[in-house]
Formats: structure tokens, sequence, C-alpha cells
């Protein structure tokens, strides 16, 4: 069962072409890595993914229904974004017990604080969030993001704003609550990338001007394909 | 999930930021008395010219009380992406609209229950034989106010001139929850029979139904990019 | 004159030249109206010579009206479609309806002037016009204001709907606002109901006619200006594009 299909996607902002014929299949269970530099599209392919954008040409399918006629379908996806989507004046409690709420869960309360617990800030569940660290924050975004257990987690450069330890950390929680869900993360952040991509795509320009095949190139090597894509410009249109 | 539960949980969780600093509701209720204050001084109404003048300050009052209100309505969702958080969701996405309405009508109706004694004490008004009639067409009027309100808080968050727009948005549109607001307030308190006031009445009703209505049904096209 | 590539590329997305002879026929209406205004039809009993004013005052108002409804059916398609071609429509006649409401109560204004002796009576049809008029400015305000890209049309469409289905409670709430005080029953705004002569009946059709015709004349010339720009802005984008120039390498290492 493929967990994304998308076929020639475009979208575009009055004159500006932000998505050029963006075609992906990710199966259920794989951990796809979008690489681009800034302004390649990949927030615009998230929130598309996310069904926050309708494409202006294309169309996408996530597990095999489409998003434009199927709310319900939200409950399948969880979204990491680089802003925390936490409300400052609530606690980390409440943030979740919301969002669990929001979702229909039958045991909000417990869920919220489960999650909570698993990504190690049980002891700062009833303070508020404008308390908390960068790091802290990161942590309750996946808590938050995966509260109702969504089978496909879409991150948007998630590693913004963070140091090396701090990227580190957060990649090693990902692997940690990962299960077999289906990832779709981008970032241009090379070094993060490779630790949890199973298949990588780079995006230039709002195309798709790399994308790999069987296994996995080592980071020198696609780093280097990733420089020279960049400093050539070229572009698959 | 219900509509209704869904609503009553967007209700509950702006209610819940909102007491835990009183900011909105502090800073409404204070201007609004403020403004009752500074009407008496300007104008220095003798108490026959303080019933003719009262419903306009009332409303001028309210209308610039719920900018306020609606304003920060918006403002505390746009900090970390919130409104894109509740997009995500699955349930319909009108509803963030009705959630958000309906908190802001709580916050002005609240606002209300403080300034119309306040106002009645200050203007040596006898508010009370009117209550009732006189907290519907409040009512009322909150309503249209807040219907319209909440669109344009939502439109005038994301641009330069927030604290503008939503005004010089809220203002010609909802003109007429203010002029049949008045004027109905204005035939309560001089004690003119119902038929009379009636008018104003219906085009209050009118305008809350078909713009609570209009809110719900454009509010996901405003948002989607 | 060399015609590059581009600008003919330019030309092609903005369309045939019609405009011109719509604008032609527009303004030759228009001297015939106001001919017909002057000299054809006879003059009012009570206000004389400067009732003739009303021959400009209810043709501006009409297209003000129309412009708006046209900006209402564009919004509402923009929202539904997104498709660009909608929302420069709707800035295109939200632009021209600005400048026909304006000149519709700038007519009314001089009008009560010579009716009443003041320059504004709060008469309700005059006063909707008004706050049409505001409803205009704060619409054009949006697009400037609106923030980038397509959020502004977006916002734009909306004030377009909300707005043209406020007009008729506007209108209802300022006549009983009014109500109270009742207009001099002497000389009405328009003279619809009081039996019109047919001279000034044909006069003010021949006018509201040629006036339509500008609109429609001005609202295709501006539309294909803006839809021009717009091409030459993609364009543009194109060229940095293949110059590289329009994207940054991420701030992360590359090995």
């Amino acid at each position: 069962m493929q967990a994304i299909e998308a076929r020639g996607l475009e979208k575009a902002f009055g004159p500006v072409q932000a998505l050029r014929r963006v075609t992906l299949d990710v199966p259920a269970g794989e951990s796809l890595v979008v690489f681009g530099p800034n302004g390649a599209g990949k927030t615009t392919l998230i929130k598309i993914l996310a069904t926050l954008m309708r494409p202006s040409g294309g169309w996408v399918r996530l597990f095999g229904r489409d998003p434009q006629r199927d709310d319900d379908l939200r409950r399948l996806i969880g979204v990491v974004s680089h802003h925390s989507y936490l409300y400052a004046g609530l606690t980390a409690q409440e943030n979740l017990l919301f969002a669990a709420r929001m979702y229909g869960l039958p045991d909000a309360g417990a869920r919220a604080a489960e999650l909570i617990h698993a990504v190690g800030l049980g002891l700062r569940r009833h303070d508020l969030v404008r308390t908390f660290s960068r790091g802290m924050l990161q942590r309750l975004t996946i808590a938050r993001a995966l509260v109702h257990n969504p089978p496909l987690l879409l991150l948007d450069e998630p590693y913004t704003g963070l140091d090396r330890h701090a990227a580190a950390l957060f990649t090693d929680l990902l692997e940690q609550l990962r299960g077999d869900r289906t990832i779709v993360l981008t970032t241009h952040s090379i070094e993060q990338g490779l630790v949890l991509a199973d298949r990588i795509v780079i995006l230039v320009d709002g195309a798709v001007a790399y994308e790999s095949r069987d296994g996995l190139e080592d980071q020198h090597a696609v780093g280097q394909l990733y420089t020279e894509f960049v400093r050539t410009g070229a572009w698959v249109h | 999930m219900g509509a209704l539960s869904a609503v009553r949980l967007l209700v509950w969780k702006d209610l819940t930021l909102e007491l835990r600093t009183k900011e909105i509701l502090t800073a409404m209720a204070v201007f609004a008395l403020l403004s009752a204050v500074i009407f008496n001084f300007a104008f220095s109404p003798s108490p026959a010219q303080a019933v003719t003048l009262l419903p306009g300050m009332l409303w001028v009052t309210l209308a610039f009380a719920a900018t306020l209100g609606l304003s920060r309505s918006f403002v505390l969702e746009r900090d970390q992406q919130c409104l894109e958080a509740l997009r995500l969701f699955p349930t319909d996405r009108s509803l963030i609209y009705l959630g958000k309405a309906a908190a802001n009508l709580l916050f002005l109706l609240l606002v209300e229950a403080l300034i119309l004694p306040a106002m009645a004490v200050i203007s040596g008004i006898a508010l009370l034989p009117h209550l009732l009639p006189l907290a519907l067409v409040m009512l009322l009027g909150s309503i249209g106010l807040v219907a319209v309100g909440t669109i344009f808080s939502a439109m005038s968050v994301n641009t330069r001139i927030r604290e503008v727009l939503l005004p010089v948005l809220l203002f010609p549109i909802a003109s007429p929850v203010l002029i049949s607001g008045v004027k109905a307030t204005a035939g309560i308190l001089a004690g003119r029979p119902l038929l009379e006031v009636l008018p104003g009445v219906r085009i209050l009703a009118v305008f809350d139904v078909m713009f609570v209505v209009l809110g719900y049904v454009i509010f996901e096209f405003l948002l989607e990019e | 004159m060399a015609v590059t590539t581009q600008e003919r590329a330019v030309a092609a997305k903005a369309g045939p030249d019609r405009p011109a002879t719509l604008i032609w026929l527009g303004l030759g209406l228009i001297v015939i109206g106001q001919f017909m205004a002057v000299l054809y039809a006879p003059e009012e009993v009570t206000m004389g010579n400067a009732q003739r004013i009303f021959y400009v005052h209810v043709p501006s108002a009409w297209v003000g009206y129309l412009a708006f409804a046209v900006v209402f059916g564009a919004s509402i398609g923009y929202l539904f479609t997104r498709r660009r071609s909608f929302d420069l429509a709707a800035y295109a006649s939200t632009e021209i309806g600005v400048v026909f409401t304006t000149l519709a109560i700038i007519s009314g204004s001089v009008w009560g002037r010579y009716a009443w002796g003041t320059w504004w009576t709060w008469d309700p049809r005059l006063t909707t016009t008004f706050m049409l008029w505001l409803i205009y400015v704060v619409s054009l305000m949006v697009r400037a204001y609106g923030g980038v890209g397509s959020q502004a049309a977006r916002f734009a469409a909306v004030l377009g709907v909300i707005g043209f289905l406020d007009i008729p409670l506007i209108h209802l709430s300022v006549v009983w606002w009014r109500s109270l005080h009742p207009l001099p029953v002497v000389v009405r705004p328009e003279g619809f109901g009081s039996g019109l002569h047919p001279a000034m009946l044909q006069a003010l059709l021949v006018n509201v006619a040629a006036f339509t015709v500008l609109y429609v004349a001005l609202f295709s010339v501006r539309r294909r200006q803006m839809a021009a720009a717009d091409a030459l802005a993609e364009l543009k984008n194109e060229d940095h594009r293949r110059a590289g120039t329009q994207w940054t390498v991420g701030t992360q290492e590359v090995s």
C-alpha cells in the first residue's frame, strides 16, 4: 500500500511557480528525506501533503484517499513544523490534552500524559510551555504530533535553529518513537537527514532534481551530488 | 467528534488562555469604562440630554472595545502557527470560525455586563426597567459585531497594519449593526412602543443569521493559501 | 520598432485589442448622452438647469453598483478556483468602481447643494452609496497592505463577497434610521416615482447605456494591463531562475 502517491504536483503563488510537476511515491513504512536549498519548494510540498494547501495542478493520494474530499484523512497525519504548534499560555499537559480531544481520542488525558512521559518531559507536565527551552519545545512538538498515533508523519525543517547536539537528540527521539510509521522529512541538513533516510529526494527550484533508487549512497557522495546540483543549477523540468 | 464538542473545546482553549492572563478582558473593560467617562466629560449632558446621548455612547464604546478583543483573538494563534495546527485536526475547518466567534462573543458579553451598569451610574440613567429589551438588542448586536469581526480579525492578523485594518474593515461592514443598535436602544430608553423598535431588531437578526452563516461558509476559503 | 520575443509573449498573454473600439463607442455615447441631457431633455420644473447633474449622478451610481456586482461574482470565482483571471477581474472592477462611485457622490453632493442648500444630506440612497464607496476604499487598502502573494487577493475576495451581501442591509438600516427625518417632499432625489417626462427618461437611459459601455471598456483595458504586468513578472522570475540569482544554498555545511 502506498502511503503517498503524488503525480505532477504544481503550485503557483501568483507569478511564482513553487512546485513544477513533482511526482513521488512513498510506500508505507518508508522514511523519505527531501533535501533542497531555500526556496526549493520543500515547505510547499509538505503543506500540500499535509492537506493544508491545494495544488494548482496534479494530484495527491494519501493511503489511497483524496485529501480534498476526506476531512477524516487528517486523522492519519501528524505534522512537525519548525513552529511548535503549542500555546505558550497553556501547560504541556493542556496542550496535548487539547490536541488529543480534538482528535477525538477516548482516553485523552491518559494518552496526553503517556506521550509527555515518552519524550522525557514528565516532570514538566504542568508547567506553562512559555517556560520551555527550544529543545524541550521540540520534544513536546513531536509528542503532540504523535498523540493520535498517525501512520504518516510529516516534518518540515525540524532542525531549524537547533545546534548539532540538539539536532542529534531530536533524531534519536524520532528514531525511538518512529515505529513503523511512514516519514517524510524536509531539511537542508545533510548530516541529520541521512541518518533517518531510507530514500532521498533532492528538490531544486520546485522540481525533483535527483531521486535515490536502491540503497543509499554514503554521506560524502550525496553531499557532493547535492553541492553539484546547487552550484551548476542543473534541474529537471 | 460532534460539531458542538469541537466548538466547546475551542472555546475552552481560548477561555483557559484568557483567564490565565486576563489581558483581553482587562483591556476591554478598562477601555470601555474610560470611554464612558470621557464621553461624559466631552458632552457634560444634563439628565434629559443623557438619555439621548447614551445609545450612541454605548454603541461607539462597544464597537471599539469589541475591536480590542477581536484583534487579540487571532494574535494568540499567530505565535507558533497554531492556526495551521487547528486546520490539521480532522474536524470541519469552519468550526474554527464558530469556536473563535463564540469565545469572542463570550468576552464581549462579559464586558457589556460590566459596562452597562457602569454607564447607568455615570450618566445617572435608570436602565433597570428596560433591562430585558435592552439585553436582547445588545445580544443581537454583539453577535453581529463578532460574526463579521472574527472574519476580519483572521484577515488582519497577518498584515503589516493589523491594528488599523481591523476597525477599518469592521465599521463600514458592521454599520447596519451600529445604526440599528443605536436607534433601537434609543427607542427602548425613550419608552417607544415595541412596533417602532421592531424593524431595527429585525435588521439585527437578519444580519446575525446572514453573517454567521456566511462566516461559516467562507472561513475555510479565507484560510487556505 | 523592434518587438522582442519577450514583448510578444507578454502581448500574447494579455489578449487581443478589442478595448479600443469599446472606448470610442463609450465616449461617443457619452457625448450624445450629455448633449441630450443639456439640450434635449426639458428643464426640470422646481430646480431648473441645476437638475441636469442628475444625468451624470444616476448613471455613475448605477455603474458603481454594477462594478461591485462584478467584484462579487469575480470574488466568488476566485475563492473557488483560485484562478488569477478572477482575481484580476475583481481588482480591475474595484478600481474602476471606486472612480465611478466617487463621481456619483460628488455629483450627488453638488445636486444637494443646489436643491437644499447643503453639501451633504443623509439621504438614504446617497448614504448607502457613500458606504459603498467606503467599502471600495477599504478593499483597495486590503489589496495594498494585505500581505504578500496571493494573500491580499484572497482577503480582497472575501471582502468583496461580504461587502456586496451587506449593501442591502446597510440600505435597510439607513432607511430606518432616516425615517424620523423625511426629506422635503417637493424634490425627490431621482424622480423615478414621481413620473419622469419621457424625454428625460430617454436622456437618462442613453446616459446610463453610455456610462455602462465606458465601464466595460475601462474594465477591459485595466484587466489587460494587469494581465500584462503579471506576464512580465512571470518572465522576470524565469530569467532570475535561469541566472541562478533566485535561490541561496542552505546554511548547513555540505561536505
